[in-house]
């Protein structure tokens, strides 16, 4: 992953004494909570529904296992003993106290770590495919793009005081797994006729309160331009988008407003002036930032006799292998997903203990390196096939090899009104309750993939429009009441799923999950997956059993009661 | 007389901030005597009468965060105070304005912040391009606005080229490739 260099360990090191300066003012009474409050977002500091919550940038999620031990110490010392991988593939802390942040910031910037822009109306972490620069799939490696768009985002003045969050993904490879369509961003690598390396640019993507699909700005901008082209975007942005609404304050809805030719002319407009300016970048620039990247050099390794022989001998390995070990780039090696799905836990969450066997496995394994998924998972990127039975066993002891990758039981679930002042309702006790309904592996196999999401509000942390199966927690009457989605997805053929009628209670949401997916099993065709069955035959054969089951079991409440 | 921070001192200041009440027309405003900055409605509905008094140097200009400043394109050779409105910390419009009248429109003049202008952002107000930097009237004091000083220093070499340091921290100065200091 990037090193850093004197540079850029000298920018963190300078925030965490401004921050615990500003800290300090603010626990002396001179700065005023407001004028706090974006000083703090702006380090990833919240305060939540029981306790701050602290949020730690992990760049397009790459994290090393020295990292990861300042992570479990973290847990241990200033937490409740756990943290939690976010969809945005940053990690959080839910229980430090406030006085205790800028400690914790100076321990992370000894591992050349920070909070910088994780919250706060700014250009928020850079997110991007976990398998940059191993998947079978590449176009070009992903990181140096991304690294240098958080550099060149870290602290931009101009930037600093948007109307709204920014959020930017990269993708590289064929099959979009960055969600570029679901970003105010989307850079897409592409090439154009010449073969020149360049992005497709997609804006005004988003989920929460308005979910939109990003629309396309430029078919191509060279990859010179790149950082003048998102600043001609950014400025367009920070002049018009609203600000007398923080619901239409995103840069989705100014591009809806404006339409996107018109958005797209106004980008050109500011883009001239800036084409060919001091930030446009050098091929010696982009080398130096990949040379920074501490890579493996992977030769190409025989097929691995020894794994084969696994595979063939034990099932439940086999199974494993199958749902959370992939291809890698190079014959030999694999990628490998520890689920933190395992059931009646949280998911995305991590132990303090966890943190540090993650790292043990990651210097044992992996060449000292994981990557934070956005679906909540951690991945080896570079795995030795002849490694991975002994990887598999030993992941199984730590409760990270549940072989759910992509499956039912895979939630990507938002922490919910368990931890989250925003939260209409919870989500984590859902997931654990449609967990504990498929915990049959047999059967989830059979159901094959399926993207279940769930988020405790509006704003979409969970991704549930983008879900197979979305749920969203709504209030109803100051009760905690979930409405169901199907038909979403993410990746290339990006879609919005819609909404199946009237929300459920918390005790019915296993039922709704169980009678979707027998709709689905009557219905299917061969292998095809969940989303491709809602595809071809429609949300209305959906729709209609769900609520026909959910009166049958009311009537049947009644008729017991009476 | 309300403290500004200029050339990296805290100095006191007769510059006026002439706002107009709800209602009250651009055209009719009562300029209070001595130096003056204007809102943009005012100098573009009284301009002729107002030239003589920027060209004097006693008149200056100021735009809200909605306001064009191609507006004043023409006449900024003309005024020796442009001055940039943050109607709340928060509203980062100012932060382009001020990049625009710097490079698109190549203002050299005095270019003021005003408003809710706080300590916390001062960094990035200079970065794109303020000259001069003007808290509320009474919201710090004298020692808080000298120890806020400090905070101008707060980063030695941002990344990102601004108005202050066009040039982006990879064309300042020579950063390394991995190999030369592999060995730290
Ligand atoms: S979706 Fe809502 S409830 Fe869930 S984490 Fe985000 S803000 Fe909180």
């Amino acid at each position: 992953m990037y090193q850093y260099d004197e540079y850029d360990q000298r920018i963190v090191d300078e925030r965490v004494a401004q921050f615990a300066d500003q800290t300090q003012r603010y626990l002396a009474g001179e700065l005023s909570e407001d004028e706090f409050r974006p000083l703090r977002l702006q380090n990833g500091l919240y305060i939540q529904r029981y306790a701050p919550m602290l949020r730690i940038a992990v760049p397009y999620g790459n994290l090393n296992s020295k990292q990861l031990r300042t992570l479990g110490h973290i847990a241990r010392k200033y937490d409740r003993g756990y943290g939690h991988v976010t969809t945005r593939q940053n990690i959080q802390f839910n229980w430090p106290r406030l006085e205790d942040v800028p400690e914790i910031l100076g321990l992370l910037a000894q591992v050349q770590m920070h909070a910088i822009q994780t919250s706060g109306n700014c250009i928020r972490n850079v997110t991007s495919d976990p398998f940059a620069g191993v998947a079978a799939d590449e176009i070009a490696d992903p990181r140096p793009w991304c690294e240098i768009l958080r550099q060149w985002s870290t602290f931009h003045p101009e930037f600093a005081f948007l109307p709204r969050k920014f959020k930017i993904a990269v993708n590289g490879a064929k099959q979009d797994r960055a969600l570029i369509h679901a970003h105010d961003i989307g850079l897409d690598i592409a090439h154009d006729a010449a073969g020149a390396l360049g992005f497709r640019v997609l804006v005004g993507g988003g989920l929460g309160r308005t979910p939109i699909i990003g629309e396309e700005v430029s078919a191509f901008v060279p990859w010179q331009q790149i950082l003048n082209y998102c600043e001609a975007i950014l400025r367009v942005y920070n002049l018009h988008g609203r600000r007398d609404n923080a619901y239409k304050a995103r840069i989705k809805i100014l591009v809806k407003a404006l339409g996107v030719e018109e958005f797209a002319r106004q980008v050109e407009a500011e883009f001239i002036h800036l084409k060919d300016g001091p930030s446009t970048l050098t091929q010696a620039e982009i080398d130096r930032v990949a040379s920074r990247f501490d890579d493996p050099l992977l030769a190409p390794l025989p097929q691995d006799a020894g794994y084969r022989a696994h595979l063939a001998q034990d099932k439940a390995f086999a199974a494993w292998a199958r749902r959370n070990v992939r291809t890698h780039q190079v014959p030999g090696y694999a990628s490998v997903v520890l689920s933190l799905k395992p059931y009646g836990v949280a998911p995305g969450d991590v132990t303090a203990e966890q943190f540090d066997a993650i790292a043990d496995l990651a210097d044992r394994y992996a060449f000292g390196e994981v990557r934070n998924t956005h679906e909540q998972n951690v991945l080896l990127a570079s795995v030795r096939e002849a490694g991975l039975f002994a990887l598999w066993q030993q992941a199984r002891e730590l409760g990270l090899a549940t072989p759910n990758i992509g499956l039912l039981t895979d939630i990507i679930s938002c922490p919910g009104g368990d931890f989250c002042a925003l939260a209409n309702a919870k989500s984590i006790p859902i997931a654990n309750a449609i967990q504990d309904r498929f915990s049959d592996l047999d059967h989830l196999y059979d159901l094959g993939e399926l993207e279940l999401n769930i988020s405790g509000c509006m704003n979409a942390c969970g991704h549930h429009h983008v879900g197979h199966i979305g749920i969203l927690g709504v209030d109803k009457n100051g009760q905690e009441f979930y409405q169901v989605t199907i038909g979403g997805s993410q990746g290339s053929q990006a879609a919005l799923g819609k909404v199946i009628g009237p929300s459920f209670a918390a005790a019915e949401m296993p039922d709704v999950i169980s009678s979707l997916i027998d709709t689905f099993v009557d219905n299917r065709h061969d292998d095809e997956r969940f989303i491709d069955t809602v595809r071809r035959i429609g949300v209305d054969s959906f729709k209609t059993r769900v609520y026909a089951e959910r009166n049958a079991r009311l009537e049947a409440r009644e008729t017991t009661n009476a | 007389m309300p403290e500004i921070i200029k050339n990296g001192r805290v100095q006191s200041d007769d510059w006026q901030v002439l706002r107009l009440a709800e209602g009250e027309a651009a055209a009719d405003a009562v300029l209070p005597a001595g130096h003056v900055i204007v809102p943009l409605a005012t100098w573009q509905a009284r301009r002729a009468e107002l030239l003589p008094k920027a060209e004097a140097g006693t008149l200056g200009v100021w735009l809200a965060g909605d306001e064009d400043p191609a507006a004043l394109a023409a006449d900024l050779p003309a005024l020796p105070v442009v001055a940039v409105d943050f109607p709340k910390f928060a509203d980062g419009r100012g932060y382009s304005l001020a990049t625009l009248l710097r490079t698109r429109l190549a203002y050299e003049g005095e270019l003021r912040a005003i408003g809710d202008v706080l300590r916390d952002q001062f960094f990035f107000l200079l970065r794109c391009g303020f000259s001069v930097l003007q808290p509320r009237e009474g919201k710090y004091t004298t020692a808080q606005l000298e120890a806020a000083l400090a905070s101008l220093r707060d980063f030695t070499n941002p990344y990102q080229g601004a108005v202050d340091r066009p040039e982006p921290l990879f064309r300042r100065q020579p950063r390394s490739p991995r190999q030369e200091d592999a060995a730290r």
